[in-house]
């Protein structure tokens, strides 16, 4: 890991924020709803060369932030993504801008269900419109021209950021050369649904949820929060992982057999439960996961209509161990690139470490992404 | 041997066998030599096919888009007729199914290039002869750590040809060192290193 001012990190950063719908100029969602004001919160790396052919477009996954790299003033722990973006890393911020937006419907700067509704002053919470993931990339070009760029590098990006980075390739491949998409999914399978579905009930059956007006009655459903953050956590890692980290140690060292925490994963998971309640928001864990619900970008007539006019250049990556997004789901997206004769690159990874991997520092992964950035920078 | 544009002569041959702005797709690409020299040379659009993950990497380097799969399974993916020109280049005797892969290139493609080894190169046979397993250029490993699994000769190869109705529009031959072979019928599977097929299936 680096630190402020070593080699390979991009130092310290601040996260921005910028009004970019109002309520005389909203957001028009998919759905035909509208949404303003939007404020969005993001952090940029790097340094936008003169012919603005450099810039790289950072989707973050379901509980991510703006900050990816580097680090926040005092803080000992870098950006989510740090391992991937500085100098010298894959994507190196000596030669890339680097652009990282909190997503529509987020908790971490960018208006989300738990933003103040201007019609009622106090949060949206359910009345917040449901989104789709057509309607991030809205915002995340909206941000893209208020900074000036008409045209992107690379869209990149894990799991849900993978989804975003897709609908964009479909939806406006004239604005981008190559999509990233890792560890993603271009349809949930039931399974995966149903882990959402038991995700959401912890929340909702949560009796200080107060129908998504926790805020307003000074109540937190933290327990339903860190329940759906705890089962979750176990799809993100791979058994063998779990294994590894933990086998079947138990938490002290004389027994105390019981109904607490009587082994090492248990407290794991509780403090992944417990941590998560810092930095998240239950409506927003449910407006998201209900957009991954529905992501479904190949089911409509003529999806892939505008990229074959406009060929995008895909690199697909799985992990061998990741059972939230197998392999299988990223095979069926190369399959509908490939058979609409779009260069599509793919690489199935070998990890111990489930779905997690895709922001973790593997090397034969990172060896990867270095090779396609290189060789896109060079085609630019 | 490699030839001015730093292609292996097989390569440059099979290379001569694409017509500019073919989609090709290259089974076992290697590191997308083949791919990139089309893409840049003669504005193909390409997939290669490659399961060494060090060499995806070189193809990736490349810009070649490349798929890290097993032929057999990549191949059961590709829609029919989708590519012009589908290349197996010194692969076919790496493959647990040959007859399998033959039939589903002659699906994906109306024209095949198939470059194989000969095992009834008279070195060869000789070697057979005096008791040891060949090795050769075209056949440098020890039994034991061979990644060839099939070994055939190409007389043997053209009656599979006949069988999965693969017409032969061309073949061209070569020495061991890599120079191309003026003659016909059988003579070359005895003089043969490797030989270079043009097929089409007849449809």
């Amino acid at each position: 890991m680096t630190t402020h001012g070593e080699p390979g990190s991009v130092g310290v950063v601040a996260t921005s924020t910028v009004r970019l719908f109002s309520d005389s100029d909203p957001l028009v969602l998919v759905s035909g709803a509208t949404l303003g004001p939007v404020d969005v919160a993001y952090e940029t790396y790097g340094t936008l060369n003169a012919d603005r052919s450099n810039a790289v477009f950072i989707c973050h996954a379901l509980t991510g932030d703006a900050h990816a790299a580097g680090f926040h003033e005092g803080a000992t722990r870098p950006g989510w993504w740090d391992n991937l973006i500085g100098p010298g890393k894959p994507l190196d911020t000596d030669r890339f801008f680097v652009i990282s937006a909190n997503l529509l419907g987020g908790c971490q700067g960018t208006t989300g269900p738990s933003s103040e509704n201007p019609e009622t002053g106090t949060a949206y919470g359910l009345d917040f419109p449901l989104l789709e993931v057509a309607d991030f990339v809205t915002v995340h070009r909206a941000l893209l021209a208020h900074l000036g760029i008409d045209r992107l590098l690379a869209v990149v990006g894990g799991s849900l950021g993978g989804m975003q980075a897709l609908q964009w390739s479909l939806d406006h491949p004239d604005e981008l050369a190559h999509a990233v998409v890792v560890a993603s999914s271009s349809r949930l399978t039931a399974q995966n649904i149903a882990f959402s579905a038991v995700a959401r009930r912890a929340i909702m059956a949560d009796r200080q949820f107060k129908n998504g007006q926790y805020a307003a009655e000074g109540t937190s459903p933290a327990v339903g929060l860190s329940i759906a953050r705890m089962m979750a956590h176990i799809t993100y890692l791979s058994e063998d992982a779990f294994t590894e980290k933990f086998g079947r140690a138990p938490q002290f060292e004389t027994s105390r057999r019981g109904f607490g925490i009587d082994f090492a994963v248990e407290s794991y998971l509780d403090h992944q439960g417990t941590a998560f309640l810092e930095r998240f928001d239950a409506l927003s864990y449910l407006y998201l996961t209900r957009v991954m619900d529905y992501f479904d970008p190949f089911s409509n007539a003529g999806a892939l209509d505008r990229v074959r006019e406009h060929p995008v250049r895909y690199l697909v990556l799985s992990f061998d161990t990741d059972w939230r997004f197998s392999t299988e789901h990223s095979l069926r997206i190369v399959r509908h690139l490939e058979s609409n004769r779009l260069p599509v690159t793919f690489r199935e990874l070998k990890s111990a470490y489930g779905h997690d991997s895709f922001l973790l520092a593997d090397p034969a992964y990172h060896a990867t992404l270095k090779a396609y950035f290189d060789r896109a920078l060079e085609d630019a | 041997m490699i030839n001015a544009a730093g292609l292996r002569l097989d390569l440059e041959l099979i290379a001569g066998q694409v017509f500019p702005g073919s989609r090709v797709l290259d089974l076992g690409c290697g590191t997308g030599t083949l791919l990139a020299h089309l893409m840049a040379t003669k504005g193909c659009s390409a997939t290669g096919v490659e399961i060494d993950p060090d060499k995806v990497v070189g193809a990736i380097r490349k810009g070649v888009p490349v798929l890290e799969r097993d032929v057999e399974e990549a191949l059961v993916d590709i829609d029919d007729e989708s590519y012009d020109v589908v290349v197996l280049s010194r692969t076919l005797q790496t493959m647990l199914r040959p007859e399998f892969v033959l039939s589903q290139m002659g699906r994906v493609a109306e024209r095949m290039v198939v470059s194989v080894p000969n095992f009834g190169y008279l070195p060869n046979r000789v070697r057979l002869m005096n008791g040891r397993m060949p090795v050769s250029k075209e056949l440098p490993y020890a039994w034991y750590n061979t990644p060839n699994l099939r070994f055939t000769t190409l007389v043997d190869l053209e009656d599979l040809f006949a069988r999965l109705d693969l017409v032969v529009d061309r073949r061209y031959t070569y020495s061991q060192a890599g120079r191309r072979l003026r003659m016909y019928g059988r003579l070359p599977n005895l003089m043969a290193g490797a030989a270079v097929y043009v097929l089409r299936p007849a449809r």
